[in-house]
């Protein structure tokens, strides 16, 4: 075991399949000599050579589109988004090629390849570094969507993502890059994609999240406590596909549901997730599912963001209210 | 110039040399002493804001901010040409440009103080905010180009892009559509040899920068980007090529980052003391003020005095920003359609609701 925040459990997870595999390679704007701009990638170049971890020209198109044609060939790409609001170049491959060549090829080509993308609000950014558009992307037909929240998640689902035949999108929450620090194994470990982790147990409300909001659930759920509130927390770890199992377990037993997510609001994740409820749940439903969310709006800059960004309280205000329904 | 400085013939245009002597007179753009003197002034300011902006960064009075220094005579030289009529299309290293067009270093300051009010140029018109996502602002140009076209107006657009933004599929569709449709665009690209830390030699293999223009029918030049006069010359030559309705142009102002990326970038990563000692004698505003003492024009104790000048007005107009007005919860949803559907008005509705129930909720836990 040892310690380690996010950023070092991604570059362990890259450090053991770069190893394992030399049909891995690395690339993406400033991966390479720099080791990215968060540092993710630090030191692999190093050690495995400018051929498997390179510095790619700036095009996020071709970053994706060669990673497809490689993937196809056998390599297994793991590639960059420098930030969430990058990724839109790109968007021409992904919906229009990696998330389609199996389904074309009827079975016969395969595009097995990681994208890495940081996103999410928090960090004072410009316009463009904090969306989080999982919805957007959970509605491409045959691209999975993950996403870890703490250094031992992104290491497993990481390596699972990696050694998958799929193209996954993973989604790093990099608010919380740095800001969790846990044990994690130094060996190998994969964790399952597509199931979700119940963190907490709990009686009354369930409420369904993911990567950087789980820690913002966590505060309102201490507060929660303090009135006799008992919370089942979900990270739900894969948007696509979604684990309805452990949701209708859940509901059934709290019958109540709230989501918390980043993105806006509207066809956005909550909305999902509330149908899965009643569609799973429905006889156990003692409430409307509630939904924290972001608002139909552009990410504010710095000075506004607070107003668009879930916290604590706004969720216990949706506690609070489903509990008095 | 544009035959002999055709980019196939891998020449670079200069003016000055690194000591600011002028290398052959009848390069020289058509520019008086006044100009001169007042075009180096503004780049002294460009850089005199640019160094205390970091330092106010260091202090956590502005979030991230990335430095013109070193590139101020491209910026400089844009100035000298670019008209009220004309459009400039920034990428976001044009300082010494916007404030030509009349944005304000305050308005600067509040967008990277984090305020989208910063991008509401008061007293600037045609000048779009700038763009974050890299080269996608070039294909504007090109439409902004048509428009000129298609209205007979006799306007010019600069736009600019980085080298690293050259390799985004924007840059070559923009360079393409503005070919075909032979609109009056002026595409600066800054090669600063970096996109953060990757080096222009792997954002591509050709010979140069400027020799893409010939891929697409368009005239091209690579000049010295640090040397102010040759920029000034190349920009005065390009107008002329679109006036005649010839243009687009494309010109690669070779240039040097010489401080980091951004203010959360550390260049020690990935290049040399040696490299940037290099680059220091070729520095802009060096050559300038030696041509300028050279003819008497300028001194090192009226440039101390006017440093502490610009010094007092930098960080009055960052006071200023910083005591800007408090973000209200509508200032998020106000902008976003030009009327607000119902669905916004109930979620601007909701977050007021929520404010009131948390103020409420903490002065009970305090009393308590
Ligand atoms: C589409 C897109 N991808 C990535 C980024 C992140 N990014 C910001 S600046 C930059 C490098 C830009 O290099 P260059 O075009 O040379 O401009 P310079 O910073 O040198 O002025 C990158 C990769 C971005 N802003 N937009
Ligand atoms: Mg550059």
């Amino acid at each position: 075991m040892k310690v380690m925040n996010m950023v070092g459990a991604i570059n362990d997870a890259l450090d053991i399949k770069l190893k394992e595999d030399k049909n891995v390679v690395v690339f993406g704007e400033d991966v390479g000599v720099e080791g990215g701009v968060f540092r993710v990638t630090e030191n692999l170049q190093k050690k495995y050579g400018a051929d498997r971890v390179f510095d790619s020209p700036l095009a996020e198109s071709g970053i994706v589109g060669t990673a497809i044609g490689m993937s196809i060939a056998g390599l297994r790409p793991v590639v960059e988004m420098q930030f969430c609001g990058f990724i839109y170049p790109a968007m021409n491959q992904i919906i229009s090629h990696a998330s389609r060549m199996r389904n074309r090829s009827r079975g016969k080509l395969e595009t097995p390849m990681v994208i890495r993308m940081p996103y999410g609000g928090g960090i004072n950014a410009l316009e463009h570094h904090s969306e989080s558009m999982e919805a957007l992307f959970g509605h491409i037909p045959g691209l999975k969507v993950i996403a870890p929240s703490t250094p031992h998640d992104a290491k497993g689902m990481l390596i699972a993502a990696i050694e998958s035949n799929d193209t996954i999108l993973y989604m790093e929450p990099k608010r919380i890059y740095r800001a969790i620090k846990q044990e994690v194994s130094e060996e190998k470990f994969t964790i399952e994609l597509g199931k979700a982790n119940v963190i907490t147990q709990g009686k009354d409300v369930t409420i369904v999240s993911f990567g950087a909001m789980i820690r913002e659930v966590q505060k309102a759920m201490v507060m929660a406590k303090e009135q006799g509130i008992s919370i089942e927390l979900i990270d739900l770890r894969s948007i696509y596909p979604i684990d309805r199992e452990t949701i209708r377990n859940s509901v059934k037993k709290t019958g109540r549901i709230i989501t918390v997510t980043e993105g806006p609001k509207s066809f956005g994740l909550g909305a999902e997730i509330a149908q899965i409820a009643i569609e799973e749940a429905f006889l156990s439903l003692e409430a409307p599912p509630a939904r924290v969310s972001g608002y139909d709006v552009i990410v504010p800059l710095p000075k506004g963001e607070h107003h668009y960004m879930q916290d604590a309280y706004k969720i216990l205000y949706e506690i609070e209210k489903i509990v008095k329904y | 110039m544009f035959n002999e400085y055709n980019p196939i013939n891998k020449l670079m245009f200069q003016v000055i040399d690194n000591d600011g002597k002028v290398i052959d007179k009848k390069l020289m753009p058509k520019v008086n002493d006044e100009r001169v003197l007042k075009a180096y002034k503004d780049m002294l300011f460009a850089r005199t804001a640019d160094l205390q902006i970091v330092s106010y960064q260091r202090q956590g009075r502005i979030f991230t901010y990335p430095p013109n220094y070193g590139q101020e005579a491209i910026s400089g030289a844009t100035a000298v040409i670019i008209e009220e009529k004309d459009w400039l299309v920034p990428a976001f290293r044009e300082m010494g440009a916007m404030l030509a067009k009349g944005v304000t270093l305050k308005e600067l300051f509040l967008l990277f103080m984090g305020y989208e009010d910063g991008n509401a140029y008061k007293n600037a018109n045609k000048v779009l905010p700038i763009s974050v996502p890299i080269a996608s602002q070039m294909l504007h140009a090109s439409g902004i180009g048509y428009e000129i076209k298609y209205n007979k107006k006799k306007e010019l657009v600069y736009g600019f892009v980085g080298d690293g933004g050259t390799s985004e599929g924007d840059f070559h569709e923009a360079l393409n559509f503005a070919g075909v449709w032979k609109v009056p665009v002026i595409f600066i690209i800054q090669n600063n040899q970096y996109g953060i830390s990757t080096p222009t030699r792997m954002q591509t293999a050709s010979e140069s920068l400027a020799i893409k223009a010939i891929a697409y029918g368009v005239k091209g030049i690579k000049v010295d980007g640090n040397d102010f006069f040759a920029v000034l010359r190349a920009l005065e030559e390009a107008k002329k090529v679109c006036e005649n309705g010839e243009g687009p142009v494309l010109i690669e102002a070779v240039t040097y980052r010489k401080g980091a990326h951004t203010t959360s970038d550390d260049p020690t990563k990935y290049r040399t003391k040696e490299e940037e000692e290099e680059w220091d004698k070729k520095d802009p505003l060096k050559r300038l003020k030696q041509y300028l003492i050279d003819k008497k024009l300028w001194s090192d104790k009226e440039e101390e005095k006017i440093i502490e000048d610009f010094k007092k007005e930098v960080d009055r107009q960052f006071i200023e920003a910083e005591n800007y007005s408090e973000y209200k919860p509508e200032d998020i949803f106000k902008y976003m359609y030009s009327e607000m559907p119902q669905e916004l008005k109930d979620q601007e509705h909701r977050l007021k609701e929520f404010y009131r129930w948390k103020e409420e909720r903490v002065s009970q836990t305090i009393k308590k």
